[in-house]
């Protein structure tokens, strides 16, 4: 067991407070310092909160004293996507327009951490409103990857990934509307996990896109992703889209890593043309490790997943239109008044402000789905983006058939340099393109990392995908995997990752 | 925005060369305790923004769960419409920016209504019913309410700033549309009017809403286009928003024929817009140019999940529907033993329910129709209110008629005497006997002094007593008259008849 609080893993941790090793607040000041020492240079955090997660870490060591019975979790500190509403703690979703808005509730996964002990160190950084693969569309400036601080750590939820990915938290919750948990555990070394939809509840999510996204755990390990997937799932009245039906046994199938005799079908459409090398050579290793652990490899295929990018930039830029209506400046966050104008109406308000609140990706997506949404063109845009989500659906129920869990790359490459897409929407978007049809179809997915590509030397992700409400399987094949890779390694990848204290300093 | 009055041809004139078609869409705040998808109460008239949570104020990361009841009552509606339940609907969103609406889009329904093709059948004064089909009732949310301040009309021209009150923003709404009603001719100021009563008194029977027109819960558009007579094409149409009481569309209408007919027999055309109605002068004035082109960009409201009432469920529901009014007072007449037009009068005075609790209460149907639709009638309307509000707000009950009318059975009061008693109690004096007791109302129940009045006045009119003697029995009256001046009214006429008549040799 390592001794250094930062670089122990979360499982870990509880098993040291269970025992009274340590404490929550000797943990979470390790992580504070932590942060103090490298988020300068990796910009994780939009706002860390160290008075507030040292009070809550402080109370659960009192209880724990008193002889109270604690949840396993509990004194474990985890970081939180700044898109989940946190009573008393700014929750900006990475945009000028929520710039100083102070939720007055919790999200109920919020609510289920802290019931269980799990002390807020703070919010992570995102592209504005989930809108991005980089974080580089963040207002507040992007975050950088721990590997090579000139790239990107993924996005939307690069502030979630990078901030386990620099040992400044155990655990991060992030949300996945695309692949917003599982590209950035990708091109960072991570574990992300986007469970199926409506296995956690998205109230006080800020919606990206209502039917798309779906929150989930970030972590080092398979294992601790799926202890903390365990806190946060299950249905909650306050979202009509919540299953009401029990979790799927996460973490027992993380503990069990066993794939013998599993069916793992590997997605034609997901592989080979347009994967880099280096990501596509890691992928077959990842398989043939699975094969050697007992499991059985098929191929199938999933025709309608060429039109999946297509399909998603319609029905999201026209759900992100309307969700993203409410920011009018009338009842919180930023209020701008329009230049040179003396009495302004509301109206002149309202244009001011998200003129001046929202950045561009924002605004292009805004515009796309205000369009696509438009009487003349519903039919042919959003109504034929839900047929082809249907397809997409199909095509998954038919491979899933023939196969227990999918698996493909993750992402097309590792992770690209700051800048390097920016102004090249498509490419950009085109990093999505083997998340998307999970989210489409609601099914859950995990990322979990498959190695460095040799070209690079950056790490690279393998996903997996279970059909809707078997997220067991997830953590199954990708604890089977990791401990395979792990003991190839010779340990976690990530400590091959640079000492960010030096480069900080 | 121009109030200037436009010309408006006369009603006969119009009706002489147009058809008028209309279309009514009725919006009824549902009396559920909570709001459409959050738990905040519902109440009327709380202090500004005090039922408010984060759901209903649309802030970030919230979400809606469909309050059960609502669909419930949208589905006992849509029954008592004759409409079809869709087995499964969705809600879909409806995005404009207002400010008064939190989440600058409305919840509500669009291409999947909960409730379709029904009709209501409506009573005219004639006697005869005309049909009004039903295209659709649908579910949707309250907007909040925005008060525009420091403008001389509360408009928002000239307003220095605008308050907005979200307590009704997410109140539950059924919407209620009509299909073109057409072949109404010189009716449809009626049949709009009798179309709105008939909705109000059934959706009140089904204790779905309490229908306040004046307080806002139910609201009426009317929508009205005129085609030359013989014509099946239809006109441009003007929607005529906020009309919020029975009388005033009757009068909308009545208004918006004329002002069609002046515009199009001036060679002119319809501007498809809304129209604000003004109650004071009886007018409409131009509101927004409304096409069919608005675009609200609806789609599928992905926070929710469809709703899909089983069969079964919309069985059950069916059988808690209320007998429909109609019915209902068809069998009240018969068991009431009114004529058509007594009927039609207590219907009109809003009186059907609290005669029937007067009746349950132990008068006669006679006497419970007279003592409501009399004297308190008249008060009532001059404090424009109708009766049964204005005898809640006065403390008179079905129980002070009973014992009115039980004074009279008893021979203690005569006629005008339970009048003069039953202005006392409208006066706030008490119940009919304590208005009795204290202004001594009491007929003479001395014969005594009756049959010396009786010997007096037959002795006073003796070419009189000889017609009646001769038997001429209908003079009787003349000697009566006398009697009961001679008695100050406090006898009872009936009884001054008969010693007459014993006297006379006519008994």
């Amino acid at each position: 067991m390592t001794t250094d609080l930062t670089r122990a893993t979360a499982a870990e941790l509880a098993d040291l407070l269970g025992a009274g090793t340590v404490s929550s607040r000797e943990v979470t000041q390790a992580l504070l310092d932590r942060t103090a020492a490298v988020d300068g240079a990796v910009h994780s955090y939009l706002h860390v909160d160290g008075e507030g997660a040292l009070a809550q870490a402080g109370e659960v060591d009192r209880r724990r004293a008193a002889g109270e019975s604690l949840h396993r979790m509990a004194g474990v500190p985890v970081a939180v996507k700044d898109v989940l509403a946190t009573s008393g703690l700014p929750t900006t979703c990475g945009s000028r327009i929520l710039d100083g808005w102070v939720p007055p509730y919790d999200a109920t996964l919020v609510t289920r951490l802290r019931e269980a002990g799990m002390p807020i160190l703070g919010k992570t950084n995102m592209d504005e409103f989930a809108m991005g693969s980089s974080t580089e569309h963040s207002a507040f400036g992007p975050s950088h990857n721990p590997w090579d601080l000139d790239r990107i750590p993924g996005g939307s939820g690069g502030g979630s990934s990078s901030v386990v990915a620099s040992f400044q938290a155990p655990l991060a919750i992030g949300t996945d509307t695309g692949g917003s948990i599982r590209q950035p555990a990708a091109v960072t070394g991570t574990v992300g996990a986007k469970p199926t939809y409506g296995g956690v509840s998205r109230y006080g999510l800020v919606a990206l896109a209502s039917s798309l996204d779906q929150a989930g755990p970030c972590s080092r390990t398979v294992l601790d992703s799926a202890l903390l997937h365990a806190v946060i799932a299950g249905h909650d009245p306050m979202d009509s889209t919540s299953i009401d039906a029990p979790v799927p046994a996460v973490v027992e199938a993380a503990r069990r890593a066993d794939v013998s005799g599993m069916r793992i079908g590997i997605v034609k459409e997901l592989t080979g043309e347009g994967f880099q090398a280096g990501v596509q050579a890691r992928f077959e290793e990842a398989v043939q490790h699975l094969v050697d652990a007992g499991a059985e490899v098929v191929e199938v295929s999933c025709p309608s997943f060429s039109y999946a990018l297509a399909a998603y930039y319609l029905i999201l830029p026209s759900e992100a239109s309307s969700n993203l209506a409410k920011f009018d400046a009338m009842r919180y966050g930023l209020r701008v008044s329009p230049e040179g104008v003396d009495a302004p109406s509301a109206e002149q308000v309202m244009a001011a402000t998200r003129d001046a609140g929202f950045g561009d990706e924002v605004k292009r997506r805004i515009i796309l789905g205000t369009y696509a949404l438009s009487s003349g063109y519903y039919d042919a845009y959003y109504g034929s983006a839900q047929k082809v989500r249907r397809l997409i659906a199909n095509d998954f129920a038919a491979a899933f058939e023939r196969a227990d869990v999918l698996v493909s790359p993750t992402a097309p490459t590792t992770a690209f340099r700051l800048g390097d897409k920016l102004d090249d929407p498509m490419a950009m978007y085109l990093n999505d393109i083997a998340t998307i049809p999970a989210n489409l179809a609601g099914i859950p997915g995990l990322s979990v990392p498959s190695g460095l590509a040799d070209e690079d030397g950056l790490p690279a992700g393998f996903q997996v995908l279970a059909p809707a409400m078997a997220d067991d399987r997830l953590y199954a094949v990708g604890a089977a995997l990791e401990a395979r890779l792990t003991a190839a390694w010779g340990g976690p990848l990530l400590d091959r990752a640079p000492d960010l204290t030096e480069v900080a300093r | 925005m121009s109030t200037a009055t436009e010309p408006v041809l006369g009603f006969d004139e119009a009706l002489a060369t147009y058809d008028p078609v209309m279309g009514l869409e009725v919006h009824v705040e549902l009396g559920t305790a909570t709001k459409m998808f959050c738990g905040c109460p519902t109440e009327f008239g709380a202090e500004p923004n005090t039922q408010t949570c984060p759901v209903c104020l649309g802030l970030p990361g919230a979400l809606p769960v469909v309050n059960e009841k609502a669909v419930e009552s949208a589905i006992r509606i849509g029954l008592a419409l004759n409409c079809s339940i869709a087995p499964w609907c969705r809600f879909a969103r409806k995005n404009y920016f207002y400010p008064d609406m939190p989440k600058n889009f409305q919840t509500s329904q669009y291409d999947e209504p909960i409730a379709f093709e029904g009709y209501l059948d409506v009573e005219l004064d004639d006697g005869s019913t005309y049909r009004v089909e039903i295209e659709r009732a649908h579910m949707e949310e309250d907007t909040g309410k925005s008060l525009h301040v420091g403008g001389s009309t509360g408009r928002i021209h000239g307003a220095t700033h605008s308050l907005v009150d979200y307590n009704r923003a997410g109140i539950p709404l059924v919407e209620i549309v009509t299909k073109p009603m057409l072949g109404a001719g010189e009716r449809a100021p009626e049949v709009a009017k009798a179309y709105v009563a008939t909705l109000r008194d059934l959706l009140k029977a089904l204790e779905v809403s309490d229908v306040k027109m004046e307080q806002g819960s139910m609201r009426c558009d009317v929508n009205l286009s005129l085609m030359p007579k013989g014509s099946a094409v239809l006109g441009t149409r003007t929607e005529t928003k906020n009309v919020n009481s029975l009388r005033s569309v009757e009068r909308a209408v009545r208004y918006e024929i004329g002002r069609h007919a002046a515009v199009l027999s001036g060679g002119g055309s319809i501007t498809q817009e809304t129209r604000h109605w003004h109650e004071d002068t009886g007018i409409t004035t131009s509101g927004r140019p409304k096409s069919d082109a608005d675009d609200y960009r609806y789609f599928p409201e992905p926070d929710l999940v469809p709703v899909a009432p089983a069969a079964e469920t919309v069985e059950a529901l069916r059988a808690t529907l209320p007998e429909p009014p109609a019915e209902r007072r068809r069998r009240l007449q018969t068991t009431w033993g009114y004529s058509d037009l007594e009927m039609r009068d207590v219907m009109n005075a809003g009186l059907v329910e609290l005669v029937e609790e007067t009746v349950a209460a132990g008068a006669s149907p006679a006497a419970a129709r007279k003592w409501w639709s009399g004297e308190i009638a008249r008060r009532a309307n001059t404090e424009g209110e109708d009766v049964p509000t204005y005898a809640e707000r006065l403390g008179v009950t079905p129980a002070h008629v009973v014992e009115l009318e039980g004074l009279v059975t008893a021979g203690r009061l005569n006629d005008s005497m339970a009048r003069q008693a039953w202005e006392g109690v409208l006066d706030g004096e008490g119940t009919p006997t304590a208005v009795a007791d204290a202004r001594g109302l009491e007929l003479v129940q001395d014969t005594g002094a009756l049959e010396a009045a009786v010997d007096a006045v037959i002795a006073a009119n003796p070419d009189v007593a000889d017609k009646i003697r001769d038997g001429k029995v209908q003079a009787v009256g003349a000697l009566i008259g006398q009697v009961m001046r001679e008695m100050k009214g406090q006898a009872d006429a009936g009884v001054a008849r008969t010693i007459i008549l014993e006297r006379l040799g006519q008994a």
